[in-house]
């Protein structure tokens, strides 16, 4: 683990059961969905990274286990070298990882106003003296743009944006140093996420916060991310710095996913779709590699052996699961995008 | 404002939020709903009538007057007339009706804390606390409510004490069932991850989180409750298990007046009818707190 | 242009009556499909256009009511249709996709049952036809092994499948029209990507004209020829979507382009729209966009522009949409 890790997760494995054991035997089926299948990860200090995929890829879980609020049934989390306990967190560890949810409705209160919302935290915590709560909730307006008068309103007389926003400011109430954003703008009208992305990147800075972004909305990522993890089926199998990804993704889902965006240009009618089939089903995933029944270029080997992240030679900051990322031009690679 | 490309966006232009105006309009709603307005006009004066006995007859409720024994309605100043005792029924009607609605309040509110707690504690924690609760629901469930009442006062002895504890001890249930579901449902909701991140206890989360919006559903069920519990305790005192003589009641008034049915019908049905009004009362009230929360009043 | 146009919707108005007053979702909006033509509407939320696709085939609120306008297709106004008239066009020449394929297919139904419902009720066909119709709609979507599949019920199904057999439901009578009401909105990219291919495919080799609403900019780009804008119930601009996306002419798509982020110009910064969507009760005076409008002048603080056809087939209802392009111009 290098100086600059603020956070390493080890050998992350989060499973739910799934119906009855007995039941799931006579279907030849698993009854433990793997949500995150043995994932590793760092975060670097102060840097914006993007963990992206699908629905099914385990990048919510992998986040809520990271935050805290999911138990990892197996795995290890440091933080700044630290190892942090599988079950309750100090209170104190729990300040420094803080959460922003997806969905601005049922992530605040109702009942509580702004004020009420962060008072609560902020006495708690005893982030600072008493005397000091009400201007530092104040403060915590100003960082997001919004009103004082919003200290005495509930949250239902907000737009979504604006929620977004108290959210956020209840995540920084407590100065963490780590902030994972679970799909923050998703739930947005486009006109507003611009709104919080700008908000984020802004407080990045201001507050020297290390920015974990779960999403599956490439765009978005390529504009506000220094790193990407590519997660598929409960599995990282792409990390890479964003323009190197985009410019050169090396696992043939990555370089799919990114053939299949949207672009505001029109696309040539007569290509195949970028990646075939649907997904497997998580209780019955293929042998090998779990991409294998969908990959444009699946070998035999591809069914016996699942790939690990590995690097090429010649950058270590770009590490792929393929057997064949780094001895091939990735045969599905788009043209530089 | 300027051109666009060069600098980057200033920051976001603060948006005030829309005027307060709004959650008060809503809040003045409830004025207008003729269920829940007719409910509590009534059941405001009953209670008024009951509690303010003293104003409305100068007669004594446990006096008793052996010459003048079951009088006709108006006679002797008597306006109602007088029990087999020589009581004054009218006043009867009202100061028991203190002691009905009293034991009523207490025996929906004993029951209503305890479900609560119980059901929120099952509902939060799940795993085995939830399993034992929810047995123990099912057990108290498998017998009907009056059965297990009457049996309980029975073997309590009688009076006010036995009915609360009887009464509790089987009506928590309803409360707990309805608390745990809206719990297990509402603990998933991204604003209690939240707090749970945020590193507030349990406890906490539970008290000032979850039930505050929970607790509507279980306030709706009390207004019915109230309302079998009134039954109950007239029930019990009809059958000489609850309130005892002296202290006036409807139930006892209604058990002792049937034997005049023929003659003096108003000491049994005046007392059943009273019961009836405020039974009536109770459940308008209940509609329309259940009819003005489910339309997102507050 | 010849008069053969397959839908136009002219001057469209639609009311409802709320706690708060009157809202008026729709309120003058006009629109035209040419046979074989895919059109897109996009909008963010609130702007009306969920709710003109509905208006079109008569699948408003029951408190909601067209006030005035009119819908033309083929010469008819659906407007103006009895109920029973106009259930011989649904489904039979115009269908419609709706966005959650699992509450729009009915959950204890065959699948392949569901499908061969339309050629039953509305080609009069046997109950064998109509099933090896489904069957074959089911190949031409998409879903592999129809044959087993036909029996299975929409749980069963993947969100992608599912969408696949709202499609093959919706083509089933072989359409003149199709209004799809975000279908991929909920789709995995990868899954929408197949799923936006086999729509374009299908409508082009069959000639069906499509209305496809959404707010995502890109995904229109994908699958119609031209688009309009709308906002707070009115279409404020119109033209292909080259001509939209490249040179928009009224202030609000120029301010929709520039706030979110295009993959293939990751380095420009994200200027948000200021404000938020105006109230349908009580619109602002003049143009609707005005208050949050960076190029706002006196006169459209009183003076409502309407749509205007410009040359080429485009149409914008901003009085100075000239600044649109010294803006562009400044950008590139």
């Amino acid at each position: 683990m290098s100086e600059q890790d603020i956070l390493e997760a080890a050998g992350i494995e989060v499973s739910f059961p799934v119906g009855s054991s007995l039941a799931a035997r006579l279907r030849h089926q698993q009854h433990l969905l793997h949500a995150v299948d043995g994932v590793d990860l760092s975060v670097r200090r102060g840097e914006a990274l993007a963990l992206v995929g699908e629905s099914g890829s385990g990048k919510s879980t992998l986040a809520r286990a990271i935050a805290g609020i999911q138990r990892a049934n197996h795995g290890q989390i440091k933080l700044d070298g630290k190892v942090l306990p599988a079950r309750r967190r100090s209170r104190a560890d729990q300040r420094r990882i803080q959460m922003v949810f997806q969905d601005p409705y049922s992530s605040l209160n109702p009942r509580l106003t702004v004020g009420g919302i962060l008072r609560e935290l902020l006495r708690v915590h005893h982030v600072v003296p008493r005397d000091e709560v009400e201007s530092h909730t104040r403060e915590l307006l100003r960082l997001v743009g919004l009103p004082e008068d919003a200290l005495q309103a509930l949250p239902r007389q907000f737009s979504g944006g604006q929620r977004q926003r108290v959210a956020i400011a209840r995540a920084i109430a407590l100065r963490p140093e780590l902030l994972v954003a679970d799909e923050p703008v998703s739930a947005l009208d486009v006109s507003v996420q611009a709104t919080i992305l700008n908000l984020l990147q802004e407080l990045q800075g201001e507050l020297g916060l290390t920015l974990l972004f779960i999403s599956h909305n490439l765009a978005v990522v390529r504009h506000l991310c220094d790193r990407v993890a590519v997660m598929y089926m409960g599995r990282i199998i792409e990390v890479a710095q964003t323009e190197e990804l985009f410019r050169n993704p090396r696992h043939p889902y990555t370089a799919g996913l990114l053939a299949a965006i949207p672009r505001m240009t029109a696309r040539d009618e007569e290509e195949a779709p970028a990646v075939r089939g649907d997904p497997p089903s998580p209780l019955r995933l293929p042998t090998g590699c779990r991409f294998r029944t969908r990959c444009p270029i699946a070998q035999p080997i591809c069914a016996e052996r699942d790939p690990a992240l590995a690097s090429g030679d010649m950058d270590p900051e770009h590490s792929a699961a393929c057997h064949f990322a780094w001895t091939v031009q990735a045969a599905n690679a788009p043209e530089a995008v | 404002m300027s051109a666009v490309s060069a600098d980057p966006a200033p920051a976001p232009a603060p948006v005030p939020p829309p005027a307060v105006t709004r959650v008060r309009a809503r809040r003045a709603r409830w004025y207008r709903q003729p269920t829940l307005m007719t409910g509590l006009v009534l059941l405001a004066v009953i209670v008024f009538m009951c509690y303010g006995a003293s104003l409305l007859t100068s007669f004594n409720p446990d006096t008793q007057n052996l010459e003048q024994p079951l009088l006709g309605l108006g006679q002797a100043g008597h306006l109602l007339g007088t029990d087999q005792e020589g009581r004054d029924t009218w006043a009867r009607l009202l100061y028991g009706g203190q002691v009905d609605l009293r034991v009523a309040f207490i025996a929906v509110i004993l029951p209503f804390i305890l479900g609560t707690i119980l059901g929120s504690l099952a509902g939060y924690f799940g795993g085995w606390a939830d399993t034992v609760i929810m047995r123990i629901i099912d057990i108290v469930v498998a017998f009907p409510f009056f059965v297990l009442v009457i049996a309980l006062v029975f073997v309590l002895g009688t009076g006010e004490k036995s009915i609360y504890i009887a009464i509790t001890a089987i009506g928590w249930v309803s409360y707990a069932r309805i608390t745990r579901g809206e719990i297990t449902v509402a603990k998933r909701q991204e604003y209690v991850l939240a707090a749970q991140s945020g590193g507030l206890s349990s406890l906490r989360i539970i008290g000032r989180h979850l039930l505050p919006n929970v607790v509507t559903q279980s306030i709706v069920y009390a207004m019915s409750d109230i309302v079998q519990d009134i039954i109950a305790i007239v029930t019990l005192s009809y059958l000489g298990l609850g309130i005892q003589p002296p202290t006036p009641d409807w139930g006892t008034m209604i058990s002792a007046g049937q034997n005049f049915l023929t003659t003096q019908w108003q000491l049994t049905t005046i007392p059943g009818i009273a019961v009836v009004i405020t039974g009536l009362a109770l459940s308008l009230i209940g509609d329309g707190l259940a009819d003005l929360l489910r339309t997102g009043g507050s | 242009m010849s008069g053969s146009l397959q839908l136009e919707v002219s001057d469209l108005r639609v009311q409802i009556a709320g706690h708060q007053g009157v809202v008026r979702p729709i309120d003058g909006v006009s629109l035209e499909i040419a046979p074989g033509e895919a059109v897109g509407l996009v909008g963010e939320s609130g702007s009306g256009k969920s709710m003109t696709l509905k208006s079109i085939l008569g699948l408003l609120p029951p408190d909601a009511k067209v006030t005035s306008g009119s819908v033309v297709f083929d010469g008819t106004d659906l407007t103006r249709l009895s109920h029973s008239r106009l259930n011989k066009i649904r489904g039979r020449r115009i269908a419609m996709i709706f966005q959650e394929p699992m509450s729009a297919l009915n959950p204890v139904m065959r699948v392949g049952n569901q499908i061969a419902e339309g050629p039953r009720v509305h080609l009069g066909m046997s109950r064998a036809q109509s099933v090896e119709r489904a069957m074959d709609l089911m190949r031409r979507v998409g879903i592999p092994e129809p044959e087993r599949r036909f029996r299975a019920f929409p749980h069963e199904f993947s969100g992608g499948m599912r969408q696949r057999v709202m499609i093959a439901m919706a083509l089933s009578c072989d359409p003149e029209l199709i209004l799809c009401d975000e279908p991929t909105t909920a789709l995995d990219v990868t899954i929408q990507d197949q799923i936006l291919r086999l729509l374009a495919q299908l409508c082009h080799e069959s000639g069906t004209s499509l209305m496809f609403v959404t707010h995502d900019l890109p995904v229109v780009a994908q699958v119609c020829h031209k688009v309009a804008v709308m906002y707070a119930g009115r279409i404020v601009e119109r033209g292909t979507v080259s001509e939209v996306f490249s040179q928009p002419l009224h202030p609000y798509t120029l301010d929709l382009l520039r706030s979110a982020p295009d993959i293939d110009h990751p380095g420009q910064s994200l200027v948000p729209i200021p404000g938020s969507p105006p109230s349908l009760t009580n619109p602002p005076s003049g143009c609707r966009f005005h208050p949050r409008c960076q190029f706002a002048e006196d006169d459209c603080k009183v003076s409502d522009p309407p749509l205007r056809l410009l040359e080429g087939g485009r149409a914008t209802a901003c009085l100075h949409y000239e600044r649109c392009l010294d803006q562009i111009g400044a950008d590139s």
